[in-house]
């Protein structure tokens, strides 16, 4: 039997080689797996590397939803706007039931080569009772788009009011 | 009128829980033994009003009655009836009122039942419990009324979110708050010791029921909630480490700490002043768990949505219920004297190791979860942690966890060899070793070691039963006998085991998933896993408030008919939103997966499908493990109730060990 001062230096040696080790494992997930959220302005100005994964969200830009098939498997792509810029997106896969246009939305993934369009592997619906994801929310009040004081979330057609060349303008700008 | 009542029977509940707190801690000091004997009537009472209260709003749901806000906004005259009584809790304000129903339910347990805990102890007890429930029901009360009225009513209401309109939130919801809110026992306790300052094996033996038994419903709870986020698109999978599922499993984590360290309380008065904060960290992630969701500080696919005003006002009294109780921990935690000697290998030093790990996890899981709401308050840059995150920095804790569950049952209490324990471990190694080496053989790396750690797990529970039972060393016969006479509690924690080790399969299992999307026009076939999947047709359906496309899928192997699918899309007409409700076939060791993801323009449809091998295996385990906590909760000793010496003990404030 050890005496208490013995026992006491056993379970902080323990403590402290776990929390540790816990520390070192944080610290290099942290560094390799955080991912970063971006409204489409932000890509469009920062252009982030090909490859690399972030969460990209906004609204999905009215009549930009074109479903189609390559080699027998499905895709879809939409853009994705906040206003300021708009990113085009290609996903493959079974888009979530709340997805529509006009409609908040996260996405997962990462920029193709070229930096050309956004290649979601994870489409997000929110189950919350406005259907708007908090960081989209915030990027839209970034944009100066959308203030949730003064009432609900634009609606489907007001996403529209840009012209595809202007958005591809403000885009190079 | 209805509503107006159960309004008033709120008021009337939280008229009571503030006498209830006041007589109940104030009450042990006035020596009266008419006061000591309020608080449980109170509780009892304040129980019976908020249940009316909750009533009257399942009945205004039932009913239809829009001049309530809350069924108007979140049910319909179209809504069918299970939902219209399910939605009275699928919205932000009647899930905390459901929240506060289950609190004072828990009061009224504690009253009506706790009548082997000593008076004075008990009427503390029940006085935090009237603290913390007068508290939200304050909150209810005025920034979140669910009887809140609008005139005039609109005609037809919003109706229920589509995607809630599933029998998950039936179970899901009410499962899961008992088991956050019933570790608010377990709190009351630690806090009402800490007043006392009296904390002894007895106090262990009272606490740990209540604790088991809010472990088991939390445990079922997050697994329900994890089944039907795996049945529902967009939310992930089975488990995303998404924000509301991580605060979910914070408590789990620290309660099930807590369940563990209780039994060395009970048998070794030893980790007694651990055991306290244990059961304050418990209770404080749980509130964290319910509100920090609605506060919107955190941001998550699950997320209800609040007004800000609300999320300062739940703030507020979160950091009054854990800031009060760690500041009364840290004036009276002194008063509890430790006692009970043991060496490092041990019982109590495996159930030590259990906790640290458990609480490094819980830590770590923390830090995951809270991070990005903190950048983004102070640095304004918003980032997510993702599973990524998780996998790196949490798999690797599991490990050492999961190589000592095995050993430390086997370890007897006080001083122990680990020689002995892992000699009758050797073959269940073997097989681990095997099976590890099989699945890193074809490269799958992460299956292999969960897989493996399963196995050993497992079959070390089984190992730790067969030798209480003696198997194979006295006749068969007798051992299965001792199958009912040794105790319980240690059939319910091999039970848990095994169950932990189950899921660990399930979820290593999962990672070995294949899946395929395909358009298919009705006829075409393609195959995947073994298994040919086949369109026969796309149908159109209607459901009580929706239209659907039906399509029917063929799955056959080596062509013998296995299955019959019918994955549908829903439109929900009053909403204008499409669901996709997936078509899963389970044979008890792997899922077929069929989603309909919609028509195409040339009468075919697009499609995934998924093999999920081993997947059943995670709810499977899971509601074992929460199984062997009831047969633990079955115990002799918890059945007979507290030991006799403490019930003779004259109730005093002053007394100290």
């Amino acid at each position: 039997m050890m005496s208490r001062k013995k026992r006491r230096l056993w379970i902080v040696i323990a403590c402290g080689l776990g929390l540790s080790t816990a520390v070192a494992l944080m610290l290099v997930a942290f560094r390799s797996s955080l991912s970063f959220f971006m409204s489409p302005q932000q890509v469009a100005a920062r252009h982030p590397p090909a490859g690399r994964v972030f969460r990209l969200g906004g609204i999905v830009q009215a009549n930009t939803v074109v479903m189609g098939t390559r080699d027998g498997a499905p895709y879809t792509t939409f853009r994705i706007t906040d206003g300021r810029a708009s990113i085009p997106v290609v996903y493959t896969g079974v888009l979530p039931g709340l997805f529509r246009q006009g409609q908040g939305v996260v996405t997962i993934g990462a920029m193709s080569r070229g930096d050309r369009e956004f290649l979601a592997s994870t489409v997000l619906a929110k189950h919350g009772a406005d259907y708007m994801p908090r960081d989209v929310e915030m990027a839209l009040r970034k944009a100066g788009k959308w203030n949730p004081k003064f009432g609900p979330p634009p609606n489907a057609g007001a996403w529209d009011d840009k012209s595809p060349a202007q958005i591809e303008a403000s885009n190079n700008g | 009128m209805i509503p107006t009542l159960g309004n008033f029977a709120l008021a009337l509940a939280l008229a009571i829980a503030v006498a209830q707190s006041v007589i109940g801690i104030a009450g042990p000091m006035l020596r009266d033994r008419q006061i000591l004997r309020a608080a449980p009537a109170l509780a009892i009472g304040q129980f019976v009003m908020l249940g009316l209260s909750f009533l009257a709003l399942v009945w205004a749901g039932v009913v239809s009655d829009f001049t309530v806000r809350n069924v108007a906004e979140y049910s319909s005259s179209t809504t069918p009836l299970f939902y219209r009584i399910t939605g009275t809790w699928g919205n932000h304000d009647g899930s905390i009122l459901l929240w506060c129903l289950i609190l004072s339910l828990c009061g009224a347990t504690v009253g009506a039942f706790g009548n082997s805990i000593p008076t004075s102890l008990r009427s503390r007890v029940l006085g935090v419990l009237g603290l913390v429930s007068g508290g939200f029901m304050a909150f209810v009360i005025a920034v979140s009324n669910p009887f809140a009225r609008i005139w005039p009513p609109p005609l037809h209401g919003a109706g229920v979110n589509p995607i809630l309109q599933d029998p998950g939130l039936a179970v899901h919801p009410p499962i899961l708050y008992t088991g956050y809110v019933g570790f608010s026992i377990a709190f009351a306790f630690a806090v009402a010791a800490l007043i006392e300052g009296r904390v002894d094996a007895a106090w262990g033996r009272w606490v740990r029921p209540w604790a088991l038994v809010s472990w088991l419903f939390l445990t079922c709870g997050i697994c329900f909630g994890s089944l039907w986020s795996y049945y529902t698109l967009g939310w992930g999978g089975f488990w995303f480490w998404d924000p509301v599922e991580n605060v979910a499993l914070l408590p789990w984590l620290t309660g099930t700490a807590l369940i563990h360290s209780a039994i060395v309380v009970e048998k070794r008065e030893a980790l007694k002043t651990w055991s306290v904060l244990l059961a304050i960290a418990t209770f404080s992630l749980s509130l964290c768990g319910t509100f920090l969701v609605r506060s919107g500080l955190l941001n998550s696919v699950h997320a209800f949505s609040a007004s800000p005003d609300q999320g300062l006002f739940i703030l507020v009294l979160l950091a009054l219920t854990i800031g009060g109780s760690l500041l009364l921990f840290a004036f009276r935690a002194p008063v509890l004297a430790a006692s009970g000697v043991f060496a490092p290998v041990s019982r109590e030093g495996a159930l030590i190791l259990n906790n640290i790990f458990l609480c490094i996890i819980a830590a770590v899981v923390f830090t995951g979860t809270m991070y990005p709401p903190f950048l983004a308050l102070l640095f304004n840059r918003q980032i997510s942690v993702g599973a990524p995150f998780y996998d790196q920095a949490v798999l690797p804790l599991t490990a050492p966890l999961i190589l000592a569950m095995a050993v430390g049952p086997l370890l007897s209490w006080k001083r122990a060899a680990l020689l002995p324990a892992l000699t009758k471990l050797w073959f269940v190694a073997v097989l681990a070793l095997l099976v590890f080496g099989a699945f890193i053989l074809r490269g799958h790396f992460v299956a292999a070691l969960g897989l493996a750690g399963a196995v050993w797990v497992m079959l070390g529970a089984l190992v730790d039963l067969a030798e209480r039972i003696r198997l194979f060393r006295i006749p068969l016969g007798q051992s299965f006998m001792r199958l009912f006479t040794i105790p319980r509690a240690a059939i319910g924690a091999s039970l848990g085991h095994l169950g932990f080790g189950i899921a660990v399969l399930g979820i290593a299992g999962m990672s070995l998933q294949t899946h395929t999307i395909r358009v298919l026009n009705p006829g075409q076939s393609i195959d995947l896993g073994g298994y040919n999947w086949k369109l026969i047709s796309i149908k159109p359906a209607t459901g009580p408030n929706y239209t659907a496309r039906d399509a029917t899928i063929e799955v056959s192997r080596n062509g013998h008919l296995v299955e019959i699918m019918h994955p549908e899309t829903r439109y929900f007409t009053n909403q204008k939103v499409k669901t996709v409700a997936a078509a899963i076939r389970s044979n008890g060791v792997r899922n077929l997966f069929a989603t309909f993801a919609g028509d195409n323009n040339s009468g075919g449809g697009e499609f995934r499908f998924n093999i999920h091998p081993l997947a059943p295996e995670i709810w499977l385990g899971g509601l074992i493990m929460a199984l062997g906590g009831a047969i633990s909760l079955s115990d002799r000793r918890f059945r007979v109730g507290a030991p006799v010496r403490s019930r003779l003990r004259r109730p005093s404030g002053s007394a100290t060990v």
